[in-house]
């Protein structure tokens, strides 16, 4: 097989990077050992947000994302732009959300304080036991599977090829990427392999440095609309930019429009174990019936997880091999990939066809690490 | 849809009032939700949630989740495992926010033995294991021991001739007897392990080989407290698998279990004028157990024509005497009805507007395409497609399992000290149930093998894979649906729409179709769907389902 583009993986970040590539009028074969979705794209919950990024280069990947996100609309992909609200806990913690809000406001995001008056009117079941609130109207939401799924066809009409249950076993940067079955030809090789990219890169004899980082989601039976917005304890920003190994948890909570309400998630560094630890699913019901005391009856039904796929300095790595010219990496998004996809497509395509890329591109670039 | 009149089973229950939707309605203590709502008059009692079409009991033994219910304020009850009390309150439409259901007193014990499921597999491994000196703590979700085949009627029904509700009484109550009697044993009913995993080695202080350290190597969750055991045997048993066809969401529509689960445990008739189809000798009891409970059957059809079947492998029948005495005693049942089964006939369609009415019977080529079609006028059926084994805890700890869980000839699974029983490891019926049972109980105590059980076991296995062979489900089944018939019945998911993602997305992976469809991700988590979705797209199943069943969040909160 020839094309120009072979991409690794069918996650998020592959198929929006065919996607672009594809509209680019560039011929792009896409593989993947799985079903489309089936790593971590599968493993998450599809939060679009703004709120938990502080100014930098990674908000202004998020809100380029995000425009384009609302753009795309590629066909029943679920997005809602429900809104976040931040929950402080504590005076201190309140105190430090303010000027969150403060600085995000002056970086052009929408970020505004809530009393507690209208933080109940907008979540009538949160807990009263609350310092201080934030909403972030941008906040959105996607169905990660769904939206795969749609990047893909879309990018199959445009003439890109996808090929499942087809592990790469070998790379040539520059040439070629070989499965078991085929050998694709292709002048530029895209790593998009997710928590595993880091494997995948090795069969280029590269090394990347992309770390799993589990993480688990509790889902509730179909309710009716409880949950409003999506719900977190201003704790998560500390867990986000953590490098502590141990299990954490902050809880973020939100409705879906299938009914289910879901929470998570757990952040927790303990390699490719894909076991369920009932440990952890309770840490999050005690986060949950914290922000929302009056979900005690109701019924959980399933658990899920993933494996975050992380860089050491928690941002994307987007780019080209400064050493291997042909070789191209997609990953490293973390707990962000499904908001910051269609970002990285784009920018990935301006880099390879020599457009223009709507954001800096050098702090995502893998020449930072040597 | 009423009680047995003159009920031959001679049962005295406690009336018991209950309102339902603020009326006062009569019912008997102990019995199901469901049961009472049925004979009230009920084949309905929810909405669903996207077509608001009409729902009530479809599996009868909890696996489906149709029956959800809110009972004194907690939301989403199953009906057909609730027992009445006095004064309950039932309301058909759920309030906005669910009350907790008050909270079982919970208990973390650590035990040498834990058996997982009551019926004869379960019972039988645990007079085993005590019987050879082990401590044992046997666990089961039902309120009384003998699971599907040995199910009981409530203690409160004090029925004077239980005998009358279930052929199998007399040996049920005395193994139930010895169980209640046996000093090592301890019987916890009313529990339901919900999430099963390995001990953790920090849990364990001092090392991190649980044999060497002397603690418990495996963690059951449960709704009466944790249990740490160090041996867990799994006799979990199955549910019927019941094949789509236009229609079979429709109230009135019950599987073969459901049905039975009615009459033999709850001495309520589903119907008046009922049809039984499917395919496997299961529906034989069912058929005779609707006769007896004065149900009007309308006929008995069998998908399959076993006969050549059962001659192409003289023998086999010989081997297995018990089931052969048993089959000609329920044909003779229906004999003396007039009936008889009606080999390569099914239902492959029900119509009705808020409940069945009747029903479309196909006389079926071998492959179970439709070969002609005639219109019955029945007000329920009950269908059987053999049966799904309740894989989920096995495969928490990490057991393997392919369509069953694999064991060895001491019933042992791929995971040191976690052995499988039953129906877990392949359909037989409850005397190769109770042997393996018997096998896993000695082997998990470490007892001398018992030869007799291991020839029971080689004999009846011998006949549990003709059956198979002889019963098997054909994919001309597929040809019944239309494009509107829901496959996923939680979520409502169409057949047309399994198809159209598949080919417009070129879906390869069950995961993938399941979260692009929403099939198998409603309440009963793929239970009922998710062979029939795996059969229709060519994907495999997947039995994954780390809670194993729902738990309140407050309650994991506390767990
Ligand atoms: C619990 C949890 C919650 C999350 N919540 C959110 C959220 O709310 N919002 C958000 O934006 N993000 C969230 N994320 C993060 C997000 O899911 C990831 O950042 C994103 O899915 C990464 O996409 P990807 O395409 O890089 O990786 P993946 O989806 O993992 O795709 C990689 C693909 O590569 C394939 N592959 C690997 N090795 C090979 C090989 N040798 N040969 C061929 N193919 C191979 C895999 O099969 C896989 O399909 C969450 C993650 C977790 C775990
Ligand atoms: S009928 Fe109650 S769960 Fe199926």
């Amino acid at each position: 097989m020839h094309s120009d583009v072979a991409i690794i993986g069918a996650g998020i970040i592959g198929a929006a990077t065919a996607y672009e590539l594809a509209r680019a009028g560039v011929s792009v074969t896409v593989i993947d050992r799985g079903a489309l979705a089936g790593g971590t794209t599968s493993g998450g919950e599809g939060n679009l947000l703004v709120s938990d990024k502080p100014p930098g280069a990674e908000l202004d990947l998020a809100r380029d994302s995000l425009r384009r996100w609302r753009e795309l609309d590629p066909g029943d992909i679920e997005l809602e732009p429900k809104g976040g609200i931040l929950v402080a806990r504590s005076p201190e913690a309140a105190k430090a959300l303010a000027e969150l809000t403060a600085t995000h406001r002056e970086a052009g995001v929408d970020g505004r304080d809530l009393s507690l008056s209208e933080l109940a009117e907008r979540e009538p079941h949160l807990t009263r036991d609350v310092a201080g609130a934030a909403y972030y109207p941008e906040d959105s939401q996607v169905q990660p599977v769904l939206a795969t799924a749609a990047l893909l066809t879309a990018a199959r009409r445009l003439g890109a090829t996808l090929l499942t249950g087809a592990a790469v076993t070998g790379i040539e940067p520059g040439r070629a990427v070989r499965t078991a079955s085929t050998t694709v030809h292709a002048g530029q090789i895209v790593i998009a392999a997710g928590p595993w990219s880091g494997e995948v890169a090795k069969l280029a004899g590269a090394d990347l440095p992309i770390q799993p980082r589990r993480g688990m989601v509790l889902v509730t039976g179909a309710v009716p609309k409880l949950v409003h917005h999506k719900v977190y304890d201003a704790s998560y920003l500390a867990a986000v930019a953590s490098d502590d190994a141990g299990l954490q948890a902050s809880a973020v909570v939100e409705g879906t429009p299938a009914g289910p309400i879901l929470i998570g998630s757990t952040r927790e560094r303990i390699g490719f174990d894909a076991r369920i630890r009932v440990e952890a699913l309770r840490v999050l019901a005690q986060g949950a019936l914290g922000l929302f005391p009056s979900l005690a009856g109701v019924k959980i039904l399933r658990a899920y997880g993933g494996f975050r796929p992380y860089a050491p300095d928690h941002l994307p790595v987007i780019g080209e091999d400064p050493h291997r010219p042909g070789l191209w990496y997609a990953t490293g998004h973390e707990g962000a990939g499904i908001g910051l996809a269609p970002a990285t497509g784009a920018l990935l395509a301006a880099l390879m066809t020599g457009g223009v890329p709507s954001v800096d591109p050098v702090p995502f670039s893998p020449a930072r690490f040597g | 849809m009423t009680r047995i009149p003159e009920d031959p089973a001679g049962v005295f229950p406690d009336p018991a009032t209950i309102t339902v939707d603020g009326q006062s309605r009569p019912a008997r203590a102990g019995e199901s939700v469901a049961a009472a709502l049925i004979a009230d008059g009920r084949a309905a009692w929810r909405e669903t949630r996207t077509g608001g079409k009409p729902r009530g009991v479809f599996c009868g033994i909890g696996a489906c989740f149709d029956c959800l219910v809110t009972v004194n304020g907690e939301t989403d009850v199953r009906a057909c495992l609730r027992q009445v009390c006095d004064g309950d309150e039932i309301t058909t439409t759920a309030p906005e926010v669910s009350a907790r259901p008050p909270r079982v007193p919970a208990a973390d014990v650590s035990v040498p033995i834990v058996v997982v499921g009551a019926g004869p597999a379960g019972l039988h491994a645990a007079l085993a294991a005590a019987g050879a000196g082990a401590r044992v703590l046997l666990l089961d979700s039902n309120p009384r021991g003998g699971g599907q085949y040995h199910r009981q009627l409530p203690e409160s029904f004090r029925a004077s001739r239980p005998e009358k509700a279930h052929p199998g009484q007399a040996e049920a109550a005395a193994l139930l007897a010895r169980i209640a009697g046996h000093e090592l044993i301890e019987h916890r009913p009313n529990t339901t392990v919900w999430a099963a995993e390995a001990a953790e080695p920090a849990l364990r202080p001092g090392g991190s080989n649980p044999a060497e350290a002397g603690e418990a190597g495996h963690v059951l969750h449960t709704t009466t407290g944790t249990v740490r055991a160090e041996r867990v045997v799994l006799a979990t048993g199955a549910y019927d698998r019941a094949v789509p066809f236009p229609g079979w969401d429709l109230p009135g529509v019950y599987t073969a279990g459901a049905a039975q689960a009615l009459v033999k445990g709850q001495r309520v008739r589903p119907g008046s004028r009922m049809l039984v189809g499917g395919t496997g000798p299961f529906l034989l009891p069912v058929a005779s157990g609707l006769l007896a409970a004065g149900v009007k059957l309308e006929g008995v059809l069998e998908a399959n024509r076993p006969a050549g079947g059962w001659l192409r492998r003289p023998g086999i029948l010989a081997s297995a005497p018990s089931k052969l005495l048993e089959a000609a005693k329920y044909n003779l049942t229906l004999a003396r009805h007039g009936l008889r089964v009606a080999n390569g006939q099914a239902i492959v369609a029900v119509h009705g507007s808020r409940r069945v009415e009747a029903a479309t019977v196909a006389r079926l080529r071998p492959d179970w395409t439709i070969e002609s079609t005639r219109t019955v006028e029945v007000d329920a059926v009950a269908i059987g497609y053999g049966f799904t084994p309740q894989l989920e805890l096995a495969i928490a700890l990490g057991c393997s399992a392919g369509a069953f869980v694999d064991v060895d000839s001491q019933q042992l699974t791929s995971v040191p000290g976690v052995y499988a029983a039953g129906e877990l490891t392949g359909i037989g019926g409850a005397v190769l149930s109770a042997a393996e049972g018997r096998i896993a109980g000695l082997a998990a105590a470490g007892a001398v093998p018992d030869q007799r059980a291991a020839r029971t076991r080689g004999r009846y296995a011998r006949f549990a894979t003709a059956l198979a062979e002889i019963y098997p489900v054909r994919d001309g089944w597929q040809s019944w649906l239309d494009e509107t018939t829901l496959v996923c019945r939680c979520e409502e998911v169409s057949y047309q729409t399994i198809r159209d993602t598949v080919t417009e997305h070129a879906v390869t992976g069950t995961k993938t179709l399941k979260l692009c469809t929403r099939a198998g991700l409603g309440w009963c988590q793929g239970r009922v769907c998710g062979r029939n979705v795996a059969d229709l797209t060519g994907l495999p199943a997947a039995d994954h389902r780390p809670v194993a069943s729902p738990i309140c969040l407050g309650d994991l909160a506390g767990a």
